[in-house]
């Protein structure tokens, strides 16, 4: 069975664009496109939610992969 | 992974603290701490002073107070003592708790009534506009200190100790797994609690004393953050500027509205009244 990846979602409309996901991702899944971040590199993310935690903005969101199935 | 929107007035957004702005972060690491405690949102009574941090009960949906500056502790120790069994969490700043509001945070810690304060510090009146606070460390630069404070800086916590609160303890927001734990443990204590978190001003702090961006200015926290395990071993020259994290103080004794409750019982005894 393929690996199944995470799903980040970013809500653009909170997000305001201080980087603090692109930055502490120890992976650098995510990059700065313009002010809003990306996702780049979502094979690389091991669902860990730190830019969740870190996003001062509730803007990122992160579904593992099982609760992805769920939904 | 979390669900923080049971908790959040989702018609107030999006927040209204600046981009690279900490408050956000101990939002969240307080929302996850309540969940893991278990309080439903009408268990929690939420006030704040004036200020950026105390612009936060806005956002949750919990029984909020907004009141005047500096007297959040006041107003908590009202709903307190009317409702002892109310889990009573109040938000400030610096320059709330321990400028203008300084006396209700040390008689408050006297008492040790059951509340826990969240105290956001960022080193400066942030909403009011950049005015140096009591935290402000010397030589930084303020709207109101143009060529540097001359002021040495409070020690928001020891102050806490000294006066006699039952649970102190200090995080940063880069460490919000750790921070989370912190206010879990306060919530829990019963007397009163001070969680002190080291959260960045982007705007009205590091701009104004060239600390770069927000993200910077969280990495001078990491590096900054020392644990209290390893503070032990440094000497105060290196401790300099240093941030010590961790549970400063753990003590269990009288609780307030407990010492109340059973005075009552016994004047009521003794008068032979209802």
């Amino acid at each position: 069975m393929p690996k199944k990846n995470p799903v980040i979602e970013i809500k653009m409309e909170w997000c305001k664009g201080c980087a603090f996901c692109v930055e502490f991702c120890p992976k650098e899944v995510l990059q700065m496109k313009g002010i809003y971040p990306v996702v780049a590199k979502i094979e690389d993310c091991t669902a860990c939610g730190l830019c969740e935690v870190l996003c001062p903005d509730f803007a990122i969101e992160v579904i593992a992969e099982d609760e992805a199935v769920k939904k | 992974m979390f669900e923080y929107a049971k908790y959040l007035r989702l018609n107030k957004f999006p927040l209204i603290w600046c981009a690279g702005c900490g408050d956000g972060i101990v939002l969240k690491a307080m929302l996850r701490a309540i969940d893991k405690i278990g309080l439903s949102n009408d268990e929690i009574t939420m006030v704040s002073g004036i200020g950026c941090s105390s612009r936060l009960p806005g956002y949750v949906d919990f029984n909020t107070l907004h009141t005047t500056h500096g007297r959040a502790i006041a107003f908590a120790t009202g709903v307190k003592i009317a409702k002892p069994e109310m889990t009573v969490i109040v938000v400030t700043g610096d320059g709330d708790a321990t400028a203008i509001g300084g006396n209700h945070y040390i008689h408050a810690a006297r008492r040790n009534l059951d509340l826990t304060v969240i105290l956001f510090n960022n080193n400066i009146y942030g909403m009011t506009g950049g005015q140096v606070s009591p935290t402000t460390p010397v030589g930084k630069k303020a709207s109101t200190s143009p060529y540097g404070n001359l002021e040495p800086s409070f020690n928001i916590s020891g102050l806490a100790q000294a006066a006699g609160a039952s649970f102190v303890a200090r995080g940063t927001v880069h460490g919000a797994h750790m921070l989370e734990k912190f206010i879990e443990k306060a919530i829990r204590k019963k007397g009163f609690s001070v969680v002190e978190v080291i959260t960045p001003c982007p705007t009205a702090y590091g701009r104004r004393n060239r600390m770069g961006t927000a993200v910077n200015m969280i990495q001078d926290l990491k590096e900054n953050a020392v644990t209290l395990k390893k503070a032990a071993k440094m000497s105060p020259e290196e401790l300099e500027g240093k941030v010590v994290t961790g549970v400063l103080v753990d003590i269990d004794k009288p609780e307030y509205t407990e010492e109340y409750a059973k005075l009552s019982e016994q004047l009521k005894n003794k008068v032979g009244v209802d």
